[in-house]
C-alpha cells in the first residue's frame, strides 16, 4: 500500500503521542520511587530525582513483610502453572487428537463456562470451601487449575493442536504407540511454544489476582503481593515514595517475564483471539 | 485407535469433573441459595421464594438500582472509548513505520501491570493537589479536576485508568488489520480512493468480526469490573462508583447476606446474557464474513 509522506509524518507523530501517553505512568511510576518525600511533593513536578533514593525499596519492603508476600506469591504461582500445564494440554488432547462419540458436544458445553460471570460461582464456591475446612489456606487458589486450568487455555492447546498433521498419530500408532505416550513424546514436545503461552498467561493471571486471595485469605503471613499492596496503601495513606517503591517491585517481575517472553504473548492473544 | 471413548473421557476427565465440581455444581448451589435467606449469622436459613429478587426489583433496595446505573454509566463510557481508541492505534501500528515492534511493545506494556498496582500509580497521578495530571492542566491554564475524589467525575476517571490497559485488545485489531489483503487497497487506489473511502470501504468491513470479538469481551469484562471499585474508590464518593460486582461482594462477604449476594449474581448474569445475544444478533446487519458474501 502507498502511504505519502505527509501522512506517514502524521501518523508517526500520533503514534509517538499515543508512546508518550502510554509510557508516561511507567516514568513517573519510577521516578516517585527513587524520590524523597520533599522532592516528589515538588511544583512543578520534577522528572530527574536527586538524590536517587535507592533505599526507597529496601524501607517500603521492609515495613510490611514483602519477603514473605513474594514467597506466598510465589509459591501459589508456581502450583497453578503446574497444574494448568499438565491438566488443560492433556484435556486438549482428549478433545482434539482422539476420537470420541459426543467428543465437540462436551467441549462446548465446557466452552459455554466462558460465558458465566465469576461471581455466580463465587459465593458457593467460597461457602463449599469453608465447609471442607480450607477457608484462610491456599487450596481453594491452587486446586482448580488441577481440574483443567480453565476452559480458555485448554481451547487455546487445542486451536494449536489441530494444526499438528494428523498423519504424526497415526504412523505412531503402526508402531504400537498408546495415547498417552503420543501425547507425551510428540504432541505435549510439539506444542512447546503454545505451552509457554498458557504457562506465561497463568503466571500473569495468578500473580494479578486479587479478588481471589482478597476472599480466601484471612492470615496476615498467607497473604500475597496484591493484597499485601493494597494493604500497605490503606496503612501508609499520603507516603508517596514508599508506595511507588512497593509498586514498582511488584510490577517489576510482570515486565521481565513479559519482555522474556514477548514473542509468545503475541502469539497467543493472536491464536485464540483472547486477552490474557 | 480402538476404545477412543474410554480414552477421550479418561484425558479430558480432569477437565470435565473440573467442570461439574467449579462451575455446574456451584450455579446451581447459587441458584438455590438465591431462593433463600442464608446468612452466616443467622441460625436458621429458610426458603424464601423470590422474595430477594422482588426486593431488589421493588426499589425496597437502593443500591440495586444505583448500581445498576453506575454500572451502565460505566459501560456506555468504557465500551466505545476501548473500542474507538484501540481500533485508532492499531491503525497507527498497522502503518508501514520504524520502530513498529516497540511501540507495539510500549502500548501492550500497562497491559500486563496487575490491577492493584495500576490503581495505585493512578491514584497517584489523579491526586487532586499534587498529581501529574492536575499540574499537567495547571501548566496549560486548563481546568483542574478532583478526578476519583468528585461524585461528578469518578466514574470518567476510573475509565480513563483501564484506558491504559487496553494493549490486549490493539494486539487483535492488529491481527485483524494484518490479514487484510494489499490488492483489496491497491484497487481502491486505481479508483482515486483516498484514505476515507479504504477506510470506509475495507478496513471496517474487513475488521468488522474483530471489532464484534472485542466489543463482546469489552462489554462482558465491564460489567463485572471489581478491581478498579475495591481499590479505587471503595464505590465512593458517595455509592457514585459503587459498581454491581463490588456491591455484590459487599452484600456476600462484609455484610454476609450471601442468599440475598446469589440473587444479585444471578441478575448479573441475566443481564450478561441479554447484551451477549443483543450484540449477536444485531451482528448479522454489521459483521461481515469473508467468503459468505452480504448480499
Amino acid at each position: 500500500m502507498r502511504q505519502s509522506r505527509l501522512a506517514l509524518a502524521a501518523g508517526y507523530t500520533m503514534l509517538l503521542f499515543v508512546s508518550v501517553l502510554f509510557f508516561g505512568p511507567f516514568l513517573w511510576l519510577i521516578r516517585s520511587a527513587l524520590m524523597d518525600l520533599s522532592q516528589i511533593f515538588s511544583m512543578p513536578p520534577e522528572w530527574i530525582p536527586s538524590p536517587f533514593r535507592w533505599d526507597n525499596f529496601h524501607r517500603a519492603l521492609t515495613i510490611l513483610p514483602f519477603g514473605t508476600y513474594f514467597t506466598n506469591t510465589f509459591i501459589i504461582v508456581i502450583s497453578t502453572i503446574v497444574g494448568t500445564v499438565l491438566t488443560s494440554s492433556v484435556a486438549a488432547f482428549g478433545f482434539s487428537r482422539i476420537d470420541w462419540r459426543g467428543r465437540d458436544t462436551v467441549f462446548g458445553i465446557l466452552m459455554t463456562s466462558m460465558m458465566l460471570p465469576a461471581a455466580v460461582t463465587l459465593i458457593p464456591s467460597f461457602l463449599g470451601w469453608q465447609m471442607l475446612g480450607f477457608y484462610d489456606t491456599y487450596y481453594p487458589l491452587i486446586v482448580p487449575a488441577y481440574f483443567g486450568g480453565g476452559i480458555f487455555n485448554i481451547f487455546l492447546l487445542r486451536q494449536f493442536y489441530l494444526t499438528i498433521p494428523r498423519d504424526f498419530d497415526e504412523a505412531a500408532f503402526v508402531d504400537g504407540a498408546t495415547y498417552f505416550q503420543i501425547y507425551r513424546s510428540l504432541i505435549f514436545p510439539l506444542s512447546r511454544s503454545a505451552i509457554i503461552v498458557v504457562a506465561l498467561f497463568c503466571f500473569l493471571g495468578t500473580w494479578n489476582d486479587f479478588m481471589g486471595p482478597l476472599i480466601y485469605l484471612k492470615s496476615d503471613s498467607l497473604f500475597t503481593l496484591a493484597i499485601g499492596l493494597q494493604m500497605f496503601q490503606g496503612t501508609y495513606t499520603a507516603q508517596w515514595d514508599l508506595l511507588m517503591a512497593a509498586s514498582a517491585a511488584v510490577v517489576l517481575p510482570c515486565v521481565i517475564v513479559f519482555l522474556v517472553g514477548q514473542k509468545y504473548f503475541l502469539e497467543g492473544i493472536t491464536l485464540t483471539g483472547l486477552k490474557g | 485407535m480402538r476404545k477412543g471413548l474410554f480414552y477421550g473421557l479418561l484425558f479430558t476427565s480432569p477437565a470435565i469433573i473440573g467442570f461439574i465440581i467449579f462451575t455446574l455444581g456451584p450455579m446451581i448451589a447459587s441458584m438455590v441459595l438465591s431462593f433463600t435467606d442464608y446468612s452466616v449469622f443467622k441460625d436458621q436459613t429458610s426458603f424464601i421464594g423470590f422474595d430477594n429478587y422482588k426486593t431488589l426489583f421493588s426499589g425496597e433496595d437502593e443500591f440495586f438500582y444505583k448500581s445498576l446505573g453506575v454500572t451502565f454509566y460505566f459501560v456506555a463510557l468504557r465500551v466505545p472509548a476501548v473500542i474507538l481508541l484501540s481500533f485508532f492505534i492499531a491503525l497507527l501500528l498497522n502503518m508501514n513505520v520504524k520502530g513498529r515492534a516497540i511501540f507495539r511493545t510500549i502500548i501492550y506494556l500497562p497491559s500486563i501491570v496487575p490491577a492493584v498496582a495500576s490503581a495505585m500509580i493512578w491514584m497517584w497521578l489523579l491526586n487532586p493537589d499534587l498529581g501529574l495530571v492536575n499540574s499537567v492542566l495547571r501548566w496549560f491554564h486548563l481546568p483542574e479536576s478532583d478526578w476519583l475524589y468528585s461524585e461528578q467525575s469518578v466514574i470518567p476517571s476510573v475509565v480513563l485508568t483501564t484506558l491504559w490497559g487496553i494493549g490486549g485488545t490493539v494486539i487483535i485489531f492488529l491481527a485483524g488489520l494484518s490479514g487484510i489483503p494489499r490488492q483489496y487497497y491497491e484497487a481502491i487506489e486505481v479508483d482515486g480512493g483516498g484514505w476515507y473511502s479504504k477506510l470506509r470501504h475495507i478496513t471496517i468491513p474487513m475488521v468488522s468480526p474483530t471489532i464484534f470479538f472485542n466489543t463482546i469481551m469489552t462489554i462482558i469484562g465491564s460489567i463485572q469490573v471489581f478491581n478498579e471499585a475495591y481499590i479505587l474508590t471503595q464505590g465512593g464518593p458517595n455509592n457514585k462508583s459503587l459498581f454491581y460486582v463490588f456491591y455484590l461482594w459487599r452484600t456476600g462477604f462484609r455484610d454476609t447476606e450471601m442468599g440475598y449476594a446469589s440473587a444479585l449474581a444471578w441478575v448479573l448474569f441475566i443481564i450478561i446474557l441479554f447484551f451477549t445475544f443483543i450484540v449477536f444478533r444485531t451482528s448479522k446487519s454489521w459483521v461481515y464474513y469473508e467468503g459468505e458474501g452480504r448480499t
